[in-house]
């Protein structure tokens, strides 16, 4: 057993440094950070854009096997993942956005899936009622709409009620904002400014996690041993939450390790709409400003969410699936 | 239960298995399809919507008073009127017909990443599933490869250098559909594992069949409604991706439109001008809706194990 687990570890390693490692190609060979200099006014000399370039390996005079060799050395080395074209350390700003992404999605997420799943397995077993047709419709529009086009019609009608009630209900800007000296006024604030990209998470992890939740649900029911757990005396409700859900939760942990590991890049159109400054911004702005390292350090932290989840997952299945916890 | 196993899984008529009614109804696995669809009401509507969206994309331009191009000096971001429906850009362009615009080429892109995709997720799962042995590593290796791979990204960085021609949507709908196929490809691998032991599959084989052939001819069709599903979920996926990207100012780059940079156009607005916004905003999810709503519809008529076929027939 461990020695399969350190295989599949071992593979996933190998898988990343090579997708990590094309990245950097690509982003070095197609993005162009000379560009930022060249547009400077007063035009600088071009002796010292070159030094600049030079002193954080993104000259594209050097050969691209070159830069690579070096930029390899470095995180191998020092954990050094390079500096962007015009500013500091790329590790440094990953480390900080990485606790603002954090705390933006974590209620969001938690909330919507555990809503999500309630629902899902609630219509599973009023299957073609009202209520479920009510439901599966409802996630199904939520899904079809873009995220972007949810969060900006959530924004409009947030400054039209506040507009209309001369409140400051809703704050859409930011993490933080003026507030008030009285006790606990930085958790309002907080709060407040959390309840509008929070709503949108919610919505969208709910409708997706309802949808897979009820068809997983759907054949729990239909299966052989929740007919059995009722043939033999169990009453319906019990047959329905012992057998059918706890069997039909195991996907389920499968996918939301998954989607809570991607959901760290995932949230970008939350994070640019509602300006947090987390990790799905920072992937964005690094490929608009022409930041290789950035870019570069930005796909491998979501290649490493990727393989978080993948792992979380193996392990979910493990804890929640009593055959292949005890074999 | 049996019986609707039985229905789908033999293509023979199911009157059969009714002597009662053996000589009122004789249905081929195709009108029972046709029919299981059409119980579903939504997907129905969702079919005629896209129909009719179609439609609308293709002979609109000819029929609306304005041309997207054409630039109105006596308009300048004028909210909806009589003389332009949907109002106007800060451009003086006309909304409804830079929707149509926008509408032609996102459905071009769903629909071409959709066949796109579907086709090399088949390919790719049916010759490893065929094939197995170093092959079948190869193409699981790569296909893992590519999902660790943050596709977001990586189509971001290859179309961030602005519009290079006319046809630079085309290389969009090439990257869409080379990330795109690899989830599907891992369940028609595990589909056609199954399929491949059957009889029919080795008498192909040992008739002296060669493997593409037999696997286009023989394992294919068998999963044909997998592939069905699985490409017509895929236009709703490449339709929101498109959106999503241009969103960021990737993908469609002007002057090329797609309902996407109209969106990112609008969604900046909102506030102040919210008829940018609002057109391109009830376009794009009415299609993806009944995209979608057409997909859950095929899943339910073509599954065998569905319960949305009622009761037998």
């Amino acid at each position: 057993m461990g020695r399969y687990v350190a295989r599949r570890l071992l593979n996933y390693v190998i898988l990343l440094f090579i997708a990590v490692s094309l990245t950097y190609f690509l982003a070095a060979s197609q993005l162009n950070p000379r560009s930022l200099y060249l547009i400077v006014n007063p035009p600088l000399d071009p002796q010292s854009i070159e030094e600049s370039l030079l002193s954080r390996n993104l000259s594209d005079n050097v050969p691209l096997l070159e830069r690579y060799w070096i930029w390899l050395k470095d995180i191998l080395t020092s954990w050094d993942w390079g500096d962007s074209p015009k500013g500091g350390p790329v590790t440094e700003e990953i480390g900080r956005r990485i606790l603002v992404s954090l705390r933006l999605i974590t209620a969001g997420s938690l909330i919507g899936t555990v809503i999500g799943v309630t629902i899902g397995a609630w219509t599973a077993t009023r299957q073609y009622k009202f209520s479920d047709r009510f439901f599966t419709l409802g996630s199904l529009f939520i899904l079809s709409v873009p995220a972007f086009v949810i969060a900006s019609v959530l924004q409009v009608t947030a400054s039209k009620t506040n507009n209309a009630t001369g409140l400051r209900l809703f704050e859409f800007v930011g993490e933080t904002g003026s507030r008030g000296g009285y006790f606990g006024a930085v958790l309002v604030d907080r709060i407040q400014h959390l309840v509008l990209p929070t709503f949108v998470l919610i919505l969208i992890n709910a409708a997706f996690f309802s949808r897979i939740q009820r068809n997983l649900m759907l054949d729990a029911l239909g299966s052989d041993f929740v007919r059995t757990a009722r043939a033999k005396g169990l009453r319906q409700s019990r047959a329905v939450m012992k057998h059918a859900l706890r069997t039909s939760l195991v996907p389920t942990g499968t996918y939301f390790a998954f989607t809570v590991a991607t959901l760290f890049t995932g949230a970008t159109f939350m994070e640019i709409i509602f300006s947090f400054h987390g990790m799905g911004e920072y992937a964005v702005t690094t490929i608009t400003q022409q930041d290789v390292n950035g870019a570069v350090a930005a796909a491998a932290f979501a290649g490493i969410c990727v393989l978080g989840g993948a792992i979380l997952a193996d392990i979910m299945v493990a804890v929640l699936d009593p055959r292949v916890r005890l074999s | 239960m049996t019986e609707k196993l039985l229905e789908t899984a033999t293509e023979r008529p199911i009157a059969e298995l009714t002597p009662t009614e053996a000589e009122s109804k004789r249905l081929t696995r195709r009108q029972l399809l046709v029919r299981r669809f059409l119980r579903n009401k939504t997907a129905v509507v969702g079919l005629l919507i896209i129909v009719a969206l179609i439609i609308i994309a293709i002979i609109g331009p000819y029929l609306a008073p304005w041309t997207y191009d054409y630039v109105d000096r006596r308009a300048y971001l004028k909210p909806p009127s009589n003389r332009h429906v949907w109002g106007t850009t800060q451009g003086g362009r006309d909304m409804f017909a830079l929707t149509l615009r926008g509408l032609r080429k996102s459905l071009l892109i769903g629909f071409l990443v959709a066949i796109l995709s579907t086709g090399i997720a088949a390919l790719v799962g049916s010759f490893a599933a065929y094939f197995g042995g170093w092959w079948e590593r190869v193409a699981l290796w790569v296909t893992d490869l590519l999902l660790v791979i943050p596709a977001f990204l990586l189509i971001a960085v290859m179309t961030s250098g602005g519009s290079k021609g006319p046809n630079a949507w085309l290389l969009l709908v090439f990257l869409l559909a080379a990330f795109g196929w690899m989830l599907s490809a891992r369940v028609i691998r595990s589909l056609c594992l199954s399929v491949k032991e059957r009889d029919y599959v080795h008498a192909a084989k040992f008739m002296g069949l060669s493997a593409g052939r037999t696997i286009t001819r023989h394992i294919l069709p068998n999963i044909s409604s997998l592939l069905i599903i699985d490409a017509t979920l895929n236009v709703g996926y490449a339709i929101l991706a498109e959106t999503g990207l241009s969103f960021f100012g990737f993908g469609v780059q002007s002057p090329d439109t797609s309902l996407g940079t109209l969106l990112a156009d609008g969604a900046r607005q909102v506030n102040s001008f919210p008829w940018l916004f609002t057109g391109p905003a009830v376009t794009v999810v009415l299609l993806v809706l009944s995209v979608n709503a057409v997909g859950d519809g095929l899943r339910d008529a073509l599954d065998p194990s569905s319960a949305s076929g009622g009761t037998a027939r």
